[in-house]
């Protein structure tokens, strides 16, 4: 049970939920930019919600599927291509679930949000290590051999009940919304001077944004003397090095930094911030440590429901 | 009658702030040296098993502490960190129990390349530079930038160093070096902007290994000084 990589686009990885335990030995998070997407995907074709799945940025990659598979793609809008080996031909979007045969899918480019993220049935079965199939990019482990993935790559995959017997896409979907044009990510402020100085301005995501961190470049923000004495930071961290320009970690950064702490994006927005294209103006919007619990409440409460949904319609 | 010692740490306790939805940090006051509580505390946590707990992160003076937020809540864990910070035991003040680890390090050369320069900008010779860091007791104090790279506490002051202004855009796994205060190693070719003066043949991080990192927060470490046959008898590093 496999499929193929023909092309990659710029930056595919496998990914799940991501790597926790090993932080003390400065092993970090990985794992899925955004977490509930690729719970979502994996929910479509009826996988755990921490099966494996490929995360794309930009460009969606395309591959050649060796055997009938599941397949569902959420995160960014597009507009793919299926062919079978019997010439059938389907359009793949994201948000719906596909029972696909043997044949090629092209996905093309992601419309409007950076990344999205393809779950197949039986999950993407790279060896988990250290508890998980993330890729660490830095650390070079995880995922196919600690690296992104490149043509000609063949992924493994679980193993899935796939009795169908032509290809089809199901008759009901999930609601991709598009992106707004200026996203607004809320924070919960540190005790530094300069951390409500954060939503004052509006900033703008810089083209060396990675998995690591999303440079914002805008005013300078007066920068304190920083101690530099490095210290545990977590993904949502928004530092503020000496140049003014504010950085927010993201799943890859490192477990510690020494740049003083303007506070955090909260948990309930980081699905945003794995969307935003350089070049995307965002605002910061302040909020409680209450008001952060209460939005983690809903959002998860959103989710249940969403995957409660799913598992009504999955017959279908 | 057996009694156990139960004394209170005289180290004030730190103050609890919020890291994430799902991360507290304890920082203690900036001049601390006794990383003594640290120890303790991290010990003390794995120790209780605590089914929300799913990383801890000792620093030089701070533990960041990571939790599920389905299993338990900011405030409740705060309030379980600031007792069992009362609590822990009179031990904790001794360093008695720490491992140490010898680190094998081949100085200068090839193996150090910025080992002259930097003698030369301390005032000293390069042997002088590399028997003082050999004759170092030091501590791991924490393990980041990379897995399994250990920052080490203990560094002679007077062999401090500037980092690179412009740091190297391939520094080879085994590095030891100098990075201010600091001394490290690198376990795995990187990016780095410390300045290298010996490397070790052992491999510092290994996911096949269990534990994986061959240094933990809170080891003691000396470094041994071999020579550059003895660097290739025991060279781990991949050669390809």
């Amino acid at each position: 049970m496999s499929l193929k990589v023909i092309s990659s686009g710029p930056l595919s990885t496998v990914q799940d939920l991501g790597r926790s335990g090993w932080r003390h030995l400065g092993v970090g998070l990985a794992g899925a930019l955004d977490a509930d997407a690729a719970r979502i995907a994996n929910r479509l074709v009826g996988n755990a919600a921490d099966a494996a799945v490929i995360e794309c940025t930009l460009q969606a990659p395309t591959l050649e599927l060796l055997q009938p598979c599941r397949l569902a793609i959420c995160g960014a809008p597009l507009q793919g291509r299926y062919r079978g080996a019997d010439d059938s031909l389907l359009t793949i979007d994201s948000g719906r679930r596909f029972d696909l045969l043997p044949g090629r899918i092209e996905l093309g480019r992601l419309r409007g949000a950076a990344r999205a993220w393809i779950a197949v049935s039986g999950g993407i079965d790279v060896a988990a290590v250290l508890g998980s199939r993330s890729t660490d990019l830095r650390a070079g482990f995880g995922g196919l051999l600690g690296r992104a993935l490149a043509a000609d790559d063949v992924l493994p995959l679980g193993a899935a009940r796939t009795d169908f017997t032509r290809s089809r896409a199901a008759p009901w979907s999930i609601r991709v919304d598009a992106p707004p044009r200026t996203a607004v990510l809320r924070y919960v402020p540190s005790a530094q001077p300069a951390a409500v100085a954060l939503a004052r301005r509006e900033w703008q995501i810089d083209a060396r944004s990675n998995r690591q961190g999303l440079r914002l470049s805008g005013d300078a923000l007066p920068s304190p003397p920083a101690n530099g004495i490095s210290a545990a930071v977590a993904p949502g961290t928004i530092q503020l090095p000496p140049d003014g320009q504010p950085i927010v970690l993201l799943a890859d950064a490192q477990t510690v930094g020494g740049y003083p702490r303007l506070g955090d994006v909260i948990g309930a927005d980081r699905n945003r911030l794995a969307q935003l294209l350089p070049g995307q103006r965002v605002r910061f919007e302040a909020v409680s440590v209450e008001q952060a619990r209460e939005l983690a409440t809903q959002r998860a409460a959103a989710m249940a429901a969403l995957e409660h949904a799913i598992a009504q319609y999955g017959g279908n | 009658m057996h009694v156990t010692a139960s004394l209170i740490i005289d180290t004030p306790l730190p103050t609890l702030e919020r890291l994430a939805d799902d991360a507290l940090l304890l920082q203690w006051s900036e001049d601390t040296t006794n990383t003594a509580p640290i120890r303790a505390l991290c010990a003390a946590l794995r120790e209780a098993a605590l089914p929300w707990l799913r990383d801890l992160v000792p620093a030089y003076d701070s533990v960041g502490v990571f939790f599920d937020p389905r299993q338990s809540t900011a405030s409740e864990i705060g309030a379980y960190l600031q007792d069992t910070l009362r609590r822990l035991p009179a031990g904790a003040t001794e360093r008695d129990a720490a491992r140490l680890i010898e680190i094998p390090v081949c100085y200068g050369g090839e193996h150090g390349p910025d080992l002259e320069s930097a003698a030369t900008e301390l005032g000293l010779t390069a042997a002088d530079l590399a028997r003082r860091h050999a004759d170092g007791d030091y501590e791991v104090a924490l393990i980041g930038f990379a897995p399994g790279f250990p920052y080490l506490r203990g560094l002679d002051p007077t062999l401090a160093l500037p980092r690179l202004a412009t740091p190297r855009t391939r520094v080879p796994a085994g590095s030891v070096a100098i990075g201010g205060q600091q001394t490290g190693i690198y376990p795995r070719a990187s990016p780095g902007g410390w300045r290298l003066i010996g490397s070790t043949p052992l491999r510092l991080f290994d996911v096949e290994r269990a534990p994986p990192s061959r240094l933990l927060p809170g080891d003691r470490v000396r470094f041994v000084a071999i020579d550059a046959a003895g660097f290739a008898d025991r060279n781990e590093h991949d050669l390809s």
